[in-house]
């Protein structure tokens, strides 16, 4: 579909000649408008990516162009870009503009990347479908009936669809991994602090990561390896070196040790997916990997301590958007009690009320015993679960998601229901350990299967090997 | 009636910090620029931003535990303090709220009767000022961001005080640490110095508290205390005529002499308090601890005390002096340069005060120096003036910097202490008023007085008083032996 498999191809072929970036850039915004119906896009930026394409391709030629030099990335628009728009998918940023721009795209720009625009996502990235959104939802481009996945499913199906090379997500809970699997593409969120969040608006603080969807591995170890490392502009970003992930990619050995956890193969998973993941286990079993049960013991309170902490964490973040500095402000006021009650009536959709409500409960006096500083232990305890079991294993091997891709309105009526979709995710986020998405095969309606990879922290150079294997190999 | 109770004090203060820059993120913390200049995303609170914290903070809030014997926790945490207001943008303020930087303090007060008093400190935290809101005539409220995210520290004490006076001489207490410390301005008007005080009353001899109330905006030491003591005599008055006293926030309006109901306890904020996760816990580890001691300068206790085994001064000297970090200096400048202690204190409390009180002057634009005015002491003490000539150079020193001996020297004031010269003068007056000396000679002493006047007068006040007497005595004695 694309004359080129990944990044080092493409530099190769615009360096030779054979490709043109600006044709390149063309192409894509092309493909872009002939999907819109995908609605993967709230914001484009031709004009500014024509215009960095053509210095960039110059600099290729001269060989002082940057690692990321002709990669077209697409932004999560819960990202901010300078003088661009940043909605969070949400009416009240309608009008929004960014005046500085997020750590994590500065560094790409910095490697000569080209920003083709910002992605639809679920609003201020709370969903697992995409249909939480003000610029409505974005379609899965595997079948148009069935949502991408969110909350960056604008994200996925901008990759799945070729419109661009990579996009960036943000992982709260899953919000990369489960539309990477439902899109069948790659997806990873790193470790908490391995990326900086300057810039990313904040769902809950202590959860966000910055990843980001490719169609390959090497693309997704090049884009994680220019956005990792400490920022002087976020305290919880780790000063630990990244190691040079696409570099390593073909140093893996094979005695990883890949552990199974019966917690993420019960109840509630499709047989279909189960059938693909022991696959997978089989054949890497085969392939020298030594494979072992583990146990995850606190698993089943993923759910409930994931829900506590980060809607209390997101009832005090979403506390700015108030009507009185920036962004939507009802006409309808008469005092600052309605200014602040109407505008956030109005302008937030009702999944973003619902957390809102949710963490001012569990925070509020009374309540925060039992709620937030329960959760928080639950937290502990479950963080050390993965450190217990990474003492034997170096990748625990489950699926991405319990069902492939399920249809547009499904679930929306049934916040629980959308809620048992991150059931396999979350767990990464309460932990601050990478997780990723490898796409491993299609159930029998054609939609894609993933599995998860999971390593303990810093350990993002496991993951990209053993994906970088599965993807030559199975 | 009112000996029948007693008040029940404690006081919440807010200082905010001289750190050059705020305390999450690089924007300018200078007083008095246009509003919502020093201000950027961070501060403003726009999506994705994130506090970074400025460590000068912490060596400040350090310094001030150190200085009032706090524990210095070595671990504490910061915590997001939930409401809506304009000048929060952020919709919460970053505090700290379980693990506070410092416990467990006390500061010792001296009251006007020299006994001193232990008032205990619970804690001193870490957190960010909020804007201004401006609220005009009209409708509109603007709001001034300029101050948002300057760094504060709350003071909080136990409810040790049990008069206004006490808690003012705790709140000058905290002033006099915090300027020497150099780590705040302790200017109440302006407030860089803001307190609020939880008061309760009970009945002498009652061990358990009595509800309390907190009063908001006094922003001088004297409105402290004129609160303190109209919400004292309130809630006597309420309980002498039966009634409860509700817990509530009051508002002080120093206009109208007044506190007014600000919000009930069912109106209370619940500020869901919960631990900042875009920072991590702070470390106060024994070295930095140690580092930060080490800049410790002299605190004002100690160097009152320096004051009286040092300079022999009386403990009453000793605490004026101190009070001020530059008047202490300038005080220590002027006895580098004299001996005479008492006497250096004597002018620096006297009359240097009086003049920068009258003039409202501070001592780092005070005109005379403080060499100058140690010459002055020496040269009453070396008898070249009397000390009633040098209140008469005094004011001249004031107006124009000058060495007192030039003004002495210009004036043609310099003392006459020339045993022959003043038996001249003296000679001569006597001539002139034989009648005078005739009344002296008769039993009436009041006339000696008489004939020092026309001396003084004579040589202009320049004789030195002590060699006129004894020569004066000598002469009119032998006088009566002539005229015998």
């Amino acid at each position: 579909m694309l004359p080129y498999k990944c990044i080092s191809e493409k530099k190769q072929k615009i360096s030779s000649g054979e490709i043109s970036l600006k044709d390149n850039v063309i192409s894509f915004l092309n493909r872009i408008e002939d999907q819109k119906d995908l609605n993967a896009f709230n914001f484009l930026f031709p004009d500014d990516a024509l215009a960095v394409a053509a210095i960039v391709e110059d600099k290729i030629k001269k060989g002082t162009a940057g690692k990321l030099a002709g990669m077209v990335i697409a932004v999560k628009d819960v990202l901010s870009i300078k003088d661009k728009p940043l909605t969070c998918s949400s009416k009240i940023l309608k009008n929004f503009t960014s005046v500085y721009t997020a750590t994590t795209v500065q560094k790409l720009i910095d490697e000569d990347a080209v920003i083709i625009g910002k992605t639809n996502c679920d609003e201020f990235a709370m969903g697992s479908s995409n249909e939480n959104s003000a610029f409505g939802n974005a379609l899965n481009p595997i079948d148009k009936s069935r949502v991408p996945g969110g909350s960056s499913g604008g994200s996925a199906a901008a990759v799945a669809a070729r419109l661009c090379d990579v996009a960036l997500g943000t992982d709260t809970g899953g919000s990369i991994r489960q539309p990477a699997s439902f899109c069948g593409i790659y997806g990873i969120k790193p470790t908490y602090g391995r990326v900086s969040r300057y810039g990313l608006t904040a769902f809950a603080s202590s959860f966000d990561s910055v990843g980001c969807f490719a169609n390959s591995v090497e693309d997704m170890a090049s884009v994680m390896q220019v956005m990792s490392g400490r920022d002087e502009l976020d305290s919880t970003s780790s000063p630990k070196d990244v190691p040079p992930y696409p570099e390593e990619l073909n140093n893996l050995n094979k005695k990883f040790t890949i552990g199974i956890a019966e917690e993420y193969f019960g109840k509630g998973l499709s047989p279909e997916i189960k059938l693909a993941v022991e696959k997978l286990l089989g054949f890497l079993n085969d392939n020298g990997f030594n494979t072992v049960k583990v146990t995850l013991p606190y698993s089943k309170y993923t759910i409930a301590a994931y829900y506590i902490l980060t809607t209390a964490e997101a009832s005090s973040n979403l506390a700015r958007y108030d009507g009185a500095h920036y962004g939507f402000r009802s006409a309808d006021s008469s005092s600052l009690i309605d200014m602040y009650r109407n505008s956030r009536s109005e302008a937030f959709g009702s999944e973003v009320k619902r957390r809102i409500m949710l963490g001012t409960y569990v925070l509020s006096a009374g309540y925060y015993d039992a709620y937030y500083r329960k959760a928080q232990k639950v937290r502990r305890l479950i963080k050390t679960d993965f450190d217990n079991a990474f003492q034997k294993v170096d990748i625990i091997l489950t699926p991405t998601t319990p069902t492939t891709a399920f249809k547009i309105g499904e679930n929306i009526q049934d916040p629980l229901q959308m809620y048992l979709n991150d059931i396999y995710t979350t767990s990464a986020n309460l932990a601050g350990i990478p997780g990723m998405n490898v796409p491993v095969g299609i159930d029998s309606l054609g939609l894609p299967i993933g599995a998860q990879l999971l390593a303990g922290q810093f350990n993002e150079s496991k993951l990209f090997q053993v994906a970088k294997f599965i993807e030559s190999n199975f | 009636m009112i000996d029948k109770y007693e008040g029940v004090i404690g006081l919440e203060v807010h200082a905010q910090l001289l750190t050059d820059s705020k305390i999450f993120c690089s924007c300018s913390t200078k007083f008095g620029n246009e509003p919502n200049i020093n201000v950027c995303p961070i501060c403003l609170g726009h999506p994705g931003v994130l506090p970074v914290l400025n460590k000068k903070v912490v060596e400040f809030t350090v310094l001030m535990g150190l200085a009032t014997d706090c524990t210095i926790n070595e671990r504490s945490i910061f915590a997001r303090k939930n409401y809506f207001y304009p000048d929060l943008p952020k919709g919460y303020q970053i505090s700290q709220y379980e693990e506070p930087a410092c416990e467990f303090g006390v500061i010792e007060i001296t009251l006007p009767d020299s006994t001193k008093k232990k008032i205990g400190i619970t804690r001193i935290h870490m957190e960010e000022d909020a804007g201004k809101s401006i609220h005009d005539s009209g409708y509109s409220t603007s709001v001034d961001l300029n101050r948002c995210g300057v760094p504060l520290i709350e003071i909080v004490s136990e409810p040790d005080m049990r008069t206004s006076s006490e808690a003012y001489f705790y709140l000058s207490r905290i002033k006099q640490i915090v300027q020497y410390l150099d780590i705040c301005d302790g200017n109440m008007e302006e407030g860089s110095l803001r307190c609020d005080a939880n008061i309760s009353v009970r009945l002498r001899g009652e061990t358990r508290l009595g509800t309390k109330t907190e009063i908001k905006n006094m922003n001088s030491f004297r409105n402290v205390e004129r609160a303190i003591n109209y919400e004292i005599e309130r809630q006597i008055d309420i309980l002498e005529n039966g009634g409860n006293i509700i817990q509530e926030t009051l508002l002080w309006d120093a206009d109208k002499n007044k506190a007014f109901s600000m919000r009930s306890k069912e109106e209370a904020h619940d500020y869901r308090y919960f631990p900042e996760p875009d920072l991590f816990p702070v470390f106060v580890d024994k070295e930095w601890k140690d580092e930060i001691a080490a800049l410790l300068p002299e605190l004002p206790f100690q160097r009152r005390n320096r004051f009286i085994d040092s300079f022999n001064l009386p403990e009453y000297d000793a605490e004026i002096l101190t009070q001020y970090k530059d008047i202490a200096d300038y005080y220590e400048k002027v006895i580098s340069s004299t001996n005479d202690y008492k006497s250096a204190s004597n002018w620096v409390m006297g009359a240097v005060l009086k003049v920068m009180n009258e003039e409202k002057i501070e001592i780092k634009n005070f005109p005379i120096s403080a060499n100058h005015l140690a010459d002055l002491i020496n040269i009453i003490n070396n008898k070249t003036i009397s000390g009633k000539i040098a209140k008469e150079i005094f004011p001249e020193m004031l107006k124009e910097n000058k060495h007192p001996l030039d003004i002495v020297k210009l004036k043609n004031l310099v003392q006459i202490t020339d045993t022959t010269a003043i038996g001249i003068v003296i000679d001569n007056v006597l001539s002139k008023f034989p009648n005078e000396v005739e009344e002296f000679l008769s039993g009436k002493e009041k006339v000696f007085g008489f004939f020092i006047g026309k001396i003084m007068q004579e040589t202009k006040g320049k004789a030195n008083p002590k060699i006129v007497n004894d020569l004066l005595r000598e002469k009119i004695s032998s006088t009566k032996r002539i005229m015998e």
